[in-house]
């Protein structure tokens, strides 16, 4: 079993800044990532494969060129390509790596984990040429491949302009964007976005580009239906109301397309948070269930985490709260002393508010309303691995159902290979709305190794009878 | 008031409650969580006569046929499936094992048969080569235990049970005539009350009646693959009893067998112990190689609170007239329905169908007695 002062858990810009900080400190690093490359979604690394004219449509790739040569010389272990399924007090992490299930051991955590993509379903979601918003990036990012075209651009938030955008410049076409927010939140959030003038003046440029090239962007708008057969060919767009509930009668718009990028905001990536026992509460506006840590990211005894995983803040909050996390933890392991802490960290926690105010405007725009979730069909699908409709939630809700954990058990939702990373904020939404609980009261599914399926024929190796560890029998 | 109060709404707490009101009762459930959210929901359902205690098995035959009878009085078959099970020895030494614990079984009413290895995978193909002597139990099956809440929740509203989930009792006070349970919601009294509290009894009954009957927490992990095309067809398991192994009528295959993980009753199951769950998927493995193939998708944890036999108690308190117990045995859900009729016959004045289990045989002195009795002059306060 390899050893490590510290494993980090995730290669994004917290991750990779908080491996280089520990390493500064003199800290034996770990860095797991899922990835070929560090990088995470934002700063995802093109494929070596690319010519450099096709990298033209990877934003943020500069930042994450630099980030991911400070990471390389930083001398931390990169262990890329691994994906961990359990993380335990002690600590101990199990990764599937790529030639074997490997445990690793380490006197330290940071969790570092990211989000994913919230996406509230509608009919035909589950058609060929439907993608996250998130999956558009890492197509454009790391492969400069586009959907085909015409491409619908639905959801809410800034990643909404930028795949739009992204599409356009390399070479793609945008039928419509269908953004659920209405012009006037966009000013309306102006004040806590003015911190980033060049952040700002991007997504002005994304706006200005797409009218440019004309292409329609309806605002408080959803889509009611995605259209096809063998895939997608028409969405079907609806006005919304300011909870994100569809007017009712209100005009709807087909628009032809041959493909849909989708997503509903980021949800903090917290099953290893769970696991580990760390406490979360509910905070729409951060993204959802948030881990209860400190302001420099500790969330008990050796254990930290940092960036979108503590809360949607954004890249730029997420690298400051990286370097945080590495100082604590250097801090904890006694390389560094409470005063050169102070000292460090004093530094960094004006830019990491300054940081995180920019990034809490932007993960408020994108919290979910309750319309959304509400409006969906009976027949729609929520859960797609095990094909759990709407109609079945509020059937077992009828028959008394009242935390997530009940709903799990009594209808199989969430119990698919995904393990409810998909479906989980639309079925909580669900059981809260028609049982007039709040989130917090519907809970949360309680976290189940392996967080990834772990195939049996990897994760067994070559054994003999007398390899298996038997437990002491019990009594006849 | 009420007839009778339950505490725990598990497969015994609920199946009580149920045969009470049946009878006639007014009859009030508490349960600190949902119905069967924990070991009655999460075991693997495996409703197998050849993994139950040779003294158990009149009780587990009639668990059985009320499983089989579900429709009957659940009003749903909760998932019943009987396609035989086989039982696998691997060496000679096991062989010796499974042969003297089926005859034990066997001797006790259990229709269990010894088979030869090929016999063994003409029954189930799915089979390796390597078992080298198997038994055989056509009753064998298994049920959905993750739909007994739901199911019991209907049951009971139609048996007119009072059903409080998510009604956790800070404590059980002894009134004339009585009994009554403090909730956050206002006390609730009964003339009478069953404790059936799974792994968080013997706390409930230290803390509210001074009896300590310590229980073993068992902490087992169950896992399940994800959905396969048929790769088996009968309930598999070992001689040893450390494998349970089906595959449901969905596809996935469910794994289980008492491989431990950590956990506690404060904390419930918390964290799975990676090399047991290796060792349970190795041994599932050995016995149907088609499942080298499959991905596991998630692994859980069941608390089970075993009596030091591990043997059931069934029966009234000592010293706490019409305070009643049920719980303590290893594997309850098979034999959990029967028990609480059996409970519920005794509390009714009926003479129970088979003997109950007196508790009073697990009771030892509380540790705070046992500690002023113990002590020892060198040892620190």
């Amino acid at each position: 079993m390899s050893r490590y002062d510290v494993i980090i858990l995730g290669g994004g810009p917290a991750g990779m800044r908080a491996a280089i900080t520990a390493r500064q400190h003199g800290l034996d690093v770990a860095v797991i990532d899922e990835g070929q490359r560090p990088g995470g979604q934002i700063y995802r690394a093109p494929s070596r494969d690319l010519q450099p004219h096709e990298r033209a449509g990877a934003t943020d790739l500069a930042q994450g060129e630099r980030l991911r040569a400070a990471v390389a010389e930083s001398g931390a272990h990169l262990l890329t390509r691994h994906r961990a399924w359990a993380a335990a007090p002690g600590i101990r992490v199990d990764c599937i790596a790529p030639d074997g299930p490997i445990s690793l051991e380490a006197d330290a955590l940071i969790l570092a984990t990211g989000t994913i993509e919230r996406v509230i379903p509608m009919p035909g979601l589950t058609l060929p040429g439907v993608i996250g918003l998130a999956a558009a990036t890492i197509l454009l990012k790391a492969h400069a491949v586009v959907p085909g075209g015409p491409t619908v651009v639905a959801g809410v938030g800034p990643l909404l302009y930028a795949v739009a955008a992204g599409i356009g410049k390399a070479g793609g076409r945008v039928a419509a964007v269908v953004d659920l927010l209405a012009p006037s939140e966009w000013a309306g959030a102006l004040l806590g976005l003015i911190s980033r003038p060049d952040l700002l003046a991007r997504g002005a440029g994304w706006m200005a580009g797409l009218r440019r090239a004309g292409v329609p962007i309806h605002h408080r708008a959803t889509l009611a239906a995605i259209h096809g057969g063998r895939g997608v060919e028409a969405v079907e767009i609806a006005p919304v109301a300011a909870d994100w509930s569809m007017i009712p009668g209100g005009p709807q718009s087909r628009i032809a397309a041959a493909s849909v990028a989708v997503g509903h905001g980021l949800v903090p990536a917290t099953e290893f948070a769970r696991l580990m026992g760390v406490a979360h509460r509910y905070d729409a506006a951060r993204g959802g269930w948030v881990p209860e840590v400190s302001e420099d990211g500790r969330a008990g005894e050796n254990l930290y985490i940092a960036g979108d995983c503590a809360g949607v803040s954004g890249a730029a909050a997420a690298e400051l709260a990286g370097s945080l996390a590495g100082l604590g933890v250097a801090r904890d392991l006694g390389r560094i002393s409470d005063d050169t802490y102070e000292k460090l960290t004093a530094r960094l926690r004006p830019s990491l508010r300054r940081a995180q105010r920019f990034g809490w405007t932007i993960s408020a725009m994108m919290a979910l309303r309750p319309g959304l979730a509400c409006g969906i069909a009976p027949k729609t699908i929520v859960c797609r691995c095990e094909d759990i409709s709407r109609q079945a939630i509020d059937n077992a809700v009828a028959g008394g159902v009242r935390h997530v954990n009940q709903l799990k058990s009594t209808t199989r939702c969430g119990m698919g290979p995904c393990q409810g990373r998909s479906c989980a904020d639309a079925a909580a939404e669900i059981v809260a709305a028609n049982t007039g609980l709040s989130r917090e009261a519907v809970g949360i599914w309680t976290p189940r190794v392996p967080l990834r399926p772990i195939p049996l024929e990897i994760a067994l190796g070559d054994f003999t009878y007398a390899d298996i560890p038997w437990p002491p029998m019990l009594p006849a | 008031m009420h007839d009778t109060l339950v505490v725990g709404g598990g497969v015994m707490g609920c199946a009580v409650a149920l045969h009470l009101a049946r009878a006639g009762q007014r009859v009030v459930l508490l349960e600190k969580g949902g119905l069967c959210m924990q070991a009655s929901g999460v075991n693997a359902g495996t409703l197998a006569i050849q993994i139950k205690r040779a003294a158990l098995i009149p009780y587990a035959l009639r668990g059985w046929e009320m499983w089989s009878d579900a429709r009957q009085w659940l009003g749903s078959d909760a998932g019943f499936h009987q396609v035989g099970g086989v039982t696998l020895a691997f060496t000679q030494e096991e062989a010796e094992m499974l042969a003297e614990r089926m005859e034990a079984r066997r001797r006790n009413g259990a229709p269990i048969e010894m088979v030869g290895s090929n016999r063994a995978r003409e029954l189930e193909p799915g089979l390796s080569d390597k078992p080298v002597l198997a038994s055989w139990c056509a009753l064998d099956g298994y049920a959905s235990s993750n739909e007994l809440g739901m199911l019991f929740r209907a049951a009971l509203a139609n048996a007119d049970v009072e059903v409080r989930e998510f009604a956790s009792v800070d404590a059980i006070d002894r009134l004339s005539g009585g009994y009554t349970a403090r909730t956050l919601a206002g006390p609730v009294s009964a003339s009478r009350v069953v404790l059936a509290g799974g792994m968080w009894l013997e706390a409930l009954l230290k803390r509210d009646f001074g009896i300590h009957i310590p229980l073993i927490c068992r902490v087992n992990q169950v896992s399940v693959t994800e959905r396969m095309p048929p790769i088996m067809r009968r309930v598999v398991g070992v001689a040893t009893g450390q494998l349970t192994l089906k595959q449901s009528q969905n596809g996935t295959v469910i794994i289980g067998g008492g491989w431990q993980g950590k956990g506690d009753p404060e904390r419930g199951g918390y964290e799975v112990i990676p090399e047991n769950l290796i060792g349970n998927l190795r041994l599932a493995s050995y016995a149907v190689p088609a499942l080298r193939k499959a991905r596991v998708v998630r692994t859980w944890l069941g608390l089970e609170g075993n009596t030091e036999d591990a043997m059931p108690i069934v029966g009234e308190l000592p010293g706490a007239p019409n305070a009643f117990v049920i719980g303590g045995v290893r594997g309850g859900f098979t034999i959990g329905p029967f028990m609480g009729m059996l409970l519920a016959q005794h509390i009714l004045g009926q003479q129970p169908e088979m003997p109950i289990f007196d508790p009073t045989r697990a009771i030892v002195p509380s540790p705070s007695a046992a500690g002023k009795t113990t002590r020892r002059p060198d040892s620190a306060s």
